[in-house]
């Protein structure tokens, strides 16, 4: 016994003041030399402001859409061939159904946790997509697209696209009866393409619609192809902006050419491990509470069968939106016609406002004439014109959302389909008109008046011994005295003078 | 036990004191906070655990998420009031160091391309052509599967139904319709005898047959004889998005999409007369045979469903 211990003393003296892990870190160091920049990393200032974690919610939605897609690649099976359906849920029970339907209930009612995960799943697509758009917002109204983060930008867009893709592929193969009937119109949206719309159409569904190609093409899109293409953006994503470093918001010691906030270990990833934690935590909640996507309900896929009062999922709801309002404007001549009615509001204003959106930093630096490279934020009220451009495009992408349940609507209301119709079109031209002067017109006030949009402190009534009431008005805004302190340097830990000696108060003990 | 002693060295903090505000939490009273923080990741772990539990013991959906979900929830809040109460406030300030590279570092780079790899051009022309030859055709030949294995070219697929001359209309059992099936006000989908149950029966030659009364109805000029005994067919594929045109207004003789609320006069020859849709429903000539059933004296004559290119 006393043998063992000094030889693990003996040992444990000579891995130096940091013990196994610095030894450790030695021997990782001589090979691949991380010390420097491993320490740097730990240091890196993260900026705090509430706005920053959009970000990381999308992030985190999307570590959910691996795991849980993961399991749920282990049950599914892609593939249109036709079984009898033999399962737990007895509606069902003896009815022709694709592979992948039957999978698809079976994981749901069969396999353990199955149900729980496939509706983490579809939640945290939809939190990953609603994240990633309320993020953007955050980078437009605060400038933060602005040079030098201008690919980065880029890329946040392209990412857009392609989660909203792969959420429809994904949402498509349970090939139930609602999934179907929306591949149908993606086969319409793409046949009404002009000049190639039918090749483009037969390519991707290889043949007529439906065939039986689809739902192993989609399979292998969403779960490899278009997953593949989306981490590798995400990874240049996080490392131009570890290399760029985080913008911030103008304060107390923070300027163009420094970042103030916590440090990356611990305090930050503290934090941002356990926004991770949360994140997946209320996405488990809410698909433990909340009903998503019952395709048991809906039934097999039967192109000669539809459902009623179904919208897509939220983030195509725009599109379905515009196809409703679009007028029938049908264009036929030389034998041939271009179905202006699917091809501008599906093809057209898709394309458009996501190039909007990607030229919008070129844009900006051409109608401002501002090339100078920025790191603090805007405040949304200092650039009135920008702020008012967004929440206009936003507004008008509202309207054409909400213009997606014109039917449910018009039922709710009790009034006639035609009149939703109208009022809807009416307000698809009218509210981006008003929303931009307004915009426009309430950050130019608020940012000509002193303490817009601040907090007041609050005044002290006092009721003296009479009952009568007293106010001391309080005329300091909360943020006019700032509680922070200045800014300092991340401390640096260095060893002190060797006082490492033997130690006879301190033995091994054995467990 | 503890053998902390013995691996740790004494510290000193470079530029901050050991009690410099900056290093102290941001709560007000640490301790409390410090209880919260403990009763949260102690609920978590309880939680996680029962998670497990429920999971090995294979309990209702809403348990597994309740449990995974509050733990987990319960572990993430203890740990951002960890870091956000308990850790050092702050806030600590880094520089930003230009990305940007001098003028000299950036002709070297130019330089290095232009000269060298322009200079080995230059020299080879006649390779460099070969090279670039032959990767051109290389990503023209790359394409070739686009137009070779992908799926089948269009060709008439999309013009043509498998309504022929005498096609008998079965509905989705496989049973003809006769003359006294429907009443009057009442729909079936009928698809061509034969064809009710292949995913292109299903999804192309669906047809929405209406009895609208007892007589030869006529829906438009020159299709005098295509309604025999008020039996009105018209293709059920939506001429917007192709959505089967699966709803009947009785009443208003609308037949109404619910996709995107495209109505179709069904009286007269499926004009759309509210919503996206551009053209009408084809509509399908019938004649009653004579054991009484339905059947169609052609084929569409156009194509059915949405608006492509080569749709006349």
């Amino acid at each position: 016994m006393s043998n063992l211990a000094t030889t693990r003393r003996a040992k444990k003296k000579s891995y130096g003041p940091y013990g196994k892990l610095g030894q450790t870190l030695g021997e990782i160091d001589d090979r691949i030399g991380v010390a420097k920049g491993g320490r740097t990393f730990l240091d890196k200032i993260f900026p705090d402001h509430w706005s920053f974690m959009l970000g990381e919610i999308a992030l985190y939605s999307f570590v959910i859409l691996l795991a849980t897609g993961v399991y749920l690649t282990l049950y599914y099976i892609p593939s249109s061939a036709i079984v009898t359906y033999h399962g737990s849920y007895a509606p069902l029970v003896g009815q022709k159904v694709t592979q992948a339907f039957a999978s698809t209930v079976d994981l749901s009612f069969k396999v353990r946790a199955g149900l729980l995960m496939r509706q983490m799943h579809h939640w945290a697509c939809d939190i990953f997509v609603g994240a990633i758009v309320v993020h953007m917002a955050r980078v437009f109204f605060t400038g933060a697209f602005r040079k030098p983060r201008e690919l980065n930008w880029t890329i946040g867009a392209t990412l857009l696209i392609l989660a909203i893709v792969n959420g429809f592929l994904g949402y498509s193969l349970p090939d139930d009866l609602v999934s179907g009937t929306g591949i149908r119109i993606a086969y319409s949206i793409i046949l009404s393409v002009p000049l190639v719309g039918t090749y483009l159409a037969f390519w991707v569904f290889g043949g007529n619609f439906p065939g039986t190609a689809i739902i192993p093409r989609f399979f292998i899109l969403h779960v490899l192809i278009v997953p593949a293409i989306i981490v590798t953006l995400v990874t240049v994503h996080m490392v131009l902006l570890v290399r760029q470093k985080h913008t911030q918001f103008p304060g107390e010691g923070r300027t163009e050419k420094n970042v103030v906030g916590a440090p990356m270990f611990p305090v930050f990833m503290a934090k941002t491990t356990g926004f991770l934690f949360i994140v997946t935590g209320f996405t488990a909640l809410l698909s433990a509470f909340a009903q998503i996507n019952p395709i048991w309900q809906f039934g097999p896929y039967d192109a000669a069968r539809i459902s009623y009062a179904v919208q897509p999922d939220w983030y195509m709801g725009f599109l379905d939106g515009a196809l409703r309002i679009w007028p029938a404007w049908s264009f036929h001549s030389f034998g041939h016609t271009i179905p202006f009615e699917v091809t501008v509001p599906a093809v057209i204003l898709p394309g458009l406002i996501f190039n909007l959106v990607f030229l919008w930093p070129a844009l900006e630096r051409k109608f401002t004439g501002d090339h100078a490279m920025h790191n603090l934020l805007d405040r949304p009220t200092d650039r009135p014109k920008r702020t008012a451009a967004g929440a206009s495009i936003f507004s008008l992408l509202a309207i054409l959302f909400i213009a997606s349940s014109t039917d449910v609507m018009a039922n709710f209301f009790h009034v006639s389909l035609e009149t939703v119709l109208w009022a809807m079109r009416v307000l698809t031209i009218v509210v981006p008109l008003v929303t931009y002067p307004l915009t426009y017109k309430i950050c130019k006030e608020m940012h000509d008046t002193k303490g817009a949009g601040k907090r007041k402190t609050a005044n002290v009534v006092t009721r003296t011994d009479q009952g009568e009431y007293v106010a001391t008005p309080a005329p300091v805004y909360v943020d006019d005295h700032s509680h922070e302190l200045m800014p300092t340097e991340v401390p640096t830990f260095i060893t002190a003078t060797e006082t490492e000696t033997d130690d006879p108060g301190v033995r091994i003990v054995e467990r | 036990m503890s053998d902390t002693h013995e691996q740790r060295t004494p510290v000193t903090l470079n530029g901050l004191s050991e009690d410099d505000p900056h290093l102290q939490p941001a709560a007000h009273h640490p301790e409390t906070v410090e209880r919260v923080i403990a009763v949260s990741l102690a609920l978590g772990l309880v939680l996680t655990a029962l998670f497990g539990y429920s999971f090995w013991v294979n309990a209702k959906p809403w348990i597994l998420g309740a449990t995974m979900g509050g733990g987990l929830s319960f572990i993430g809040f203890g740990l951002v009031a960890w870091g956000k109460y308990l850790m050092p406030r702050g806030p600590f300030v880094e520089e930003r160091h230009t990305l940007a590279n001098s003028q000299e570092d950036r002709d070297a780079f130019a330089a290095a391309i232009i000269e060298r790899g322009g200079g080995v051009m230059k020299r080879r022309k006649m390779l460099g052509g070969l090279l670039g030859g032959g990767l051109g055709v290389f990503s023209i030949v790359a394409m070739f599967p686009l137009l070779r294995s992908l799926g089948p070219l269009p060709k008439g697929t999309l013009f043509h139904t498998d309504w022929h001359k005498g096609t008998f209309a079965v509905d989705q059992t496989g049973r003809r319709i006769h003359v006294d099936d429907l009443t009057i006000g009442s729909i079936v989908t009928v698809f061509p005898e034969g064809t009710e149950n292949t995913d292109r029966g299903q999804a192309v030659d669906q047809t929405i047959l209406i009895r609208l009364s007892n007589e030869n109805f006529v829906t438009q000029k020159g299709r005098e004889n295509w309604a025999p005994k008020g039996y009105v067919a018209y293709s059920k594929l939506c001429t917007h998005l192709g959505c089967p045109v699966g709803l009947y207004e009785q009443q208003l003789e609308m037949l109404v999409c619910p996709c995107h609320q495209s109505m179709f006069d069904v009286t007269n020859g499926a004009i759309p007369k509210f919503g996206p849709a551009p053209r009408p429903l084809p509509q399908l000539p019938l004649y009653i045979d004579a054991s009484g059933y339905v059947r169609s004296q052609r084929g569409y004559d156009q194509p059915v469903g949405p608006g492509f290119w080569e749709h006349p």
